[in-house]
């Protein structure tokens, strides 16, 4: 069973790495959308994946946020990603299995998964 | 959308559109009825807003003219037998209601409860407190983000991903509970 004592201890753990994650200049954010149309469309999974792989590996420098209708319906599940100093990198049409390429390729390595982007689907 | 969680997760996220600071989500099952209801204090609709807002031409966005989620979920809840009602006042709140036969064919299920709510929690903001239930003929589960807070502290938001998928699991084992 899932006990209040292991939110303790994520709590410690946490407390270690906050100063880390905020004052980060390598912070970088990922952002889903998460409005009727992104949920619709599977948003979900894709963020839960997120949550999973910087958990995984353990990415102290990345925050992953929600936000509402990003303004492209159709090409829903959108994700977001903004690296200081880079252009912000849109990816569409997601799906969970394509998170781990990404959490690998742009996020650790900083090489955007172009195939995935908008820019590749329109 | 084929769940009802996820419908769930929709319209909270209405409340936190509405700048509510307090939330109730609850589900009630007892027999073949179930009401699912998203309460908050948020800012609340003119009349003339409450009017129009089961039109999916109605919306607060100034992006574009169309808002679907109330509509989508009365359409759920209508093929049922049910309906959805909607309570609300400028500076008092807003209280939505959705009423479902879960023993009619056409009615969704509840879907993962556990992974919605975690990402509801997970995206909402912290100066929002959210009291979830749920009761069943088989037992009841509550859970208040005021209690998690006061574990995390100050420093750890709910929107931490440990904290997130620690919350998942957490009200997985919780609901699997209250299956009869």
């Amino acid at each position: 069973m899932k006990s209040l004592e292991e939110l303790k201890a994520i709590r410690e753990k946490m407390q270690k790495q906050m100063n880390i994650r905020q004052d980060d200049p390598d912070a970088i954010r990922v952002v889903v959308g998460m409005a009727t149309c992104g949920i619709a469309a599977g948003a979900k999974p894709v963020l839960n994946a997120f949550l999973e792989q910087v958990q995984l590996h353990g990415l102290k420098n990345v925050t992953v946020s929600q936000t509402g209708c990003i303004g492209v319906c159709r090409l829903e599940p959108i994700v977001e990603v903004y690296v200081p100093g880079e252009e912000k990198v849109t990816y569409v049409k997601m799906k969970p299995e394509m998170v781990s390429k990404i959490v690998q390729e742009h996020l650790v390595n900083h090489t955007p998964v172009t195939e995935y982007t908008i820019g590749a689907a329109e | 959308m084929k769940e009802l969680s996820l419908h769930l997760l929709d319209i909270a996220k209405n409340s936190v559109t509405a700048g509510a600071t307090e939330l109730e989500l609850s589900l009630v099952e007892h027999g073949g009825a179930l009401t699912m209801k998203v309460a908050d204090n948020g800012r609340g609709m003119t009349p003339e807003f409450l009017k129009n807002v089961m039109d999916p031409f109605t919306t607060t966005r100034t992006t574009r003219k169309v808002g679907l989620g109330i509509p989508l979920l009365r359409l759920a809840a209508q093929q049922t037998g049910g309906d959805l009602d909607i309570q609300s006042a400028p500076g008092v709140g807003t209280t939505t209601t959705a009423t479902f036969h879960t023993d009619h064919i056409d009615c969704p299920p509840l879907g993962d409860l556990a992974g919605s709510l975690s990402l509801f929690l997970q995206g909402a903001p912290d100066t929002m407190e959210t009291r979830y239930i749920h009761e069943t003929d088989a037992g009841r589960f509550e859970l208040d983000t005021r209690e998690i807070r006061a574990i995390l502290g100050e420093e750890v938001p709910l929107s931490t991903p440990d904290v997130a998928l620690w919350l998942r699991d957490y009200i997985a084992e919780n609901e699997a509970r209250l299956i009869s």
